[in-house]
């Protein structure tokens, strides 16, 4: 099996197009009757819901930000009564409240478990697969999305949640577990902690891996396969549009299928907030046109991607969406320059020997700001001797320095000594006071 | 010939305390140790008595540990002893990486670790020049 949903996943553009319209219409219809605080946006800026006639037209909706989503905290963007809702998720607000997610029995059926099942069918998981889901369960979308994903196509699932890797390990190999969903970095320190136990890929079933969450550079994807050996699909999502599963990377590993029956994505240059043509990088916006619960019109994710609307391979129709190269959020602006930990990541990943394992400390001194980049000397870098630890760390500033176009300061760490993470791995510690 | 163990430290108080708690419980003895250290990291190299050992038990508890071969060379325990020495290294045009004391003496000599460029060069000239140099197993028994 190669598509969970052929009929939708491979369905041609024009009709595609069709389809979103159609859904489009119902859902601005609906927000704008039983959501006041669309209502209200979309009369200030003096666009009906019949005044949306084909897909460019969405152009007029106005944006919904995550301050829209703070301002109705935590359930006025609703758009059913609460009687209706049977789930509300929330992602860790980094600062002040939750992001929420809610949903209605067929917001979690028919699309969440649903875009969840292709992602994982993508995957080349089926009915026969054992899905270890190392995503913690609970207000984090990661576990249950991965969960009821691989219930729906019918697999076994190990709902491991986070914590407790050793154990992990051993039930992946008693188990005989197929796939693995969890975040990148969780899924390199299961295999630190694997070593350390004397097990060794050939020793599990392992095929494949869905990670997500957190950003994650061809290099670390590299790393990670070749590591585990095993295939590792890019996933996309996030709280607010519905949790993992909103793109999926397919066998061709060339972007992430964006599943454009139940998502409408744009890309707008987040200055400007022009939209943008395909093949452009900007800022990922997201309209929900299946969702009953919680719809969101044209939702700024923060998430800087290009679009790709040319066929892939697969045969899949939809989109494909580049990884995401961070989130705004992510982004640190030192000096001027924007620097990207996935940036720093990629450096670091093509220096033989280097682990992903690193953190981003910036400081401000005096008037300068100075970023200081740890990175974990592995066995393979160590030298008893000075002058090579302090080439390799010359060599790591100087691939830092020509790819950042900043001066930077490499210090080199002991192993673990960057604290591991089970959920989102913490990249930047910014220790400046504006 | 000898083996020494070195450990990658982060400059961070009580890392080095970490390290001889670890040979310690192991039953490990130190017998000679230098560090090389910088403004963000050192280097701890120790000879001990059981290398294997203290090997594996730094690996298990985490540390960056590698093996390097060294020279324990005899040194005359006399004014000039050292000097001696150096100046025929250097006659060959012998590169010394680094050099520590070691803490117990033969009966006349003094014991000096040398880590040298070329290990296999340094031997044949060592036996030429008639400098001694302590086999592993003597040297662990010290």
């Amino acid at each position: 099996m190669i598509y969970w949903d052929k009929e939708k996943e491979c369905m041609p553009r024009e009709e595609l197009e069709k389809l979103q319209l159609r859904r489009l219409k119902e859902t601005v219809f609906r927000v704008y009757a039983f959501v006041p605080a669309y209502k209200h946006k979309m009369d200030q800026a003096g666009v009906k819901p019949h005044d949306i006639n084909c897909l460019e037209d969405i152009k007029y909706l106005p944006f919904t930000t995550k301050q829209d989503l703070r301002d109705n905290y935590p359930f006025n963007l609703f758009a059913v009564p609460m009687s209706e809702v049977v789930r509300i998720q929330s992602s860790s607000g980094t600062t002040g409240k939750p992001t929420v997610g809610g949903y209605t029995k067929r917001d979690i059926n028919e699309v969440w478990a649903e875009v969840m099942a292709r992602s994982l069918v993508c995957a080349g998981a089926s009915r026969n697969s054992v899905v270890h889901v190392s995503y913690g369960y609970g207000l984090f979308t990661g576990g249950l999305g991965a969960h009821y994903g691989a219930e729906k196509i019918g697999a076994s699932v190990i709902p491991a949640s986070g914590g407790n890797t050793k154990r992990q390990i051993m039930l992946m190999q008693d188990y005989g577990s197929t796939h693995l969903a969890c975040t990148p970095s969780y899924s390199l320190f299961m295999y630190e902690v694997a070593q350390e136990m004397g097990i060794k890929p050939s020793d599990l079933k392992l095929r494949a891996g869905i990670f997500g969450a957190e950003p994650c550079s061809e290099n670390m994807r590299r790393d990670i396969e070749n590591k585990w050996k095993i295939d590792a699909f890019d996933i996309y999502g996030l709280t607010e549009i519905i949790g993992p599963g909103v793109a999926i990377e397919c066998a061709c590993k060339n972007g992430m299928h964006l599943a454009e029956d139940h998502f409408i994505a744009e890309t707008i240059d987040p200055l400007s907030l022009e939209v943008l043509e395909p093949g452009n990088q900007g800022e990922l916006v997201i309209t929900t046109i299946t969702k009953e619960a919680m719809p969101l019109i044209r939702y700024r994710t923060r998430d800087l991607t290009t679009l790709e609307k040319d066929r892939c391979e697969c045969g899949r129709t939809h989109m494909r969406m580049q990884k995401v190269l961070g989130r705004s959020d992510d982004m640190i602006i030192i000096r001027g320059v924007n620097v990207f930990p996935s940036m720093v990541e990629s450096v670091l990943l093509n220096i033989p020997g280097v682990e992903p394992h690193y953190l981003l400390i910036v400081d401000r001194r005096g008037t300068l700001d100075e970023l200081e980049v740890q990175v974990e000397v592995s066995e393979r870098l160590f030298s008893d001797e000075v002058k090579k630890l302090e080439g390799l760390g010359a060599l790591i500033r100087k691939e830092l320095e020509s790819a950042l176009g900043i001066a930077v300061k490499v210090r080199l760490v002991e192993p673990r000594s960057i604290e591991r993470s089970e959920g989102k791995a913490k990249r930047v510690i910014d220790k400046r006071k504006f | 010939m000898a083996r020494q163990i070195s450990v990658f430290l982060e400059n961070k108080t009580g890392r080095l305390s970490h390290v001889t708690r670890v040979l310690g419980e192991a039953g490990i003895n130190i017998r000679a140790l230098s560090i090389a250290d910088t403004s963000d990291f050192g280097i701890l190299r120790v000879i001990v008595n059981d290398p294997n050992r203290a090997y594996t038990v730094l690996r298990e508890s985490g540390f960056t540990v590698s093996e390097t071969e060294v020279i324990a060379v005899q040194v005359p325990d006399s004014p000039g002893g050292l000097a001696t020495v150096l100046e025929q290294m250097t006659a060959e045009n012998l590169n010394i990486e680094y050099l520590y004391a070691f803490l117990g003496t033969t009966e006349d000599d003094a014991l000096v670790i040398f880590k040298v460029e070329d290990i296999d060069r340094a031997r044949n000239i060592f036996a030429e020049k008639g400098i001694k140099f302590l086999d592993e197993k003597t040297l662990y028994q010290l």
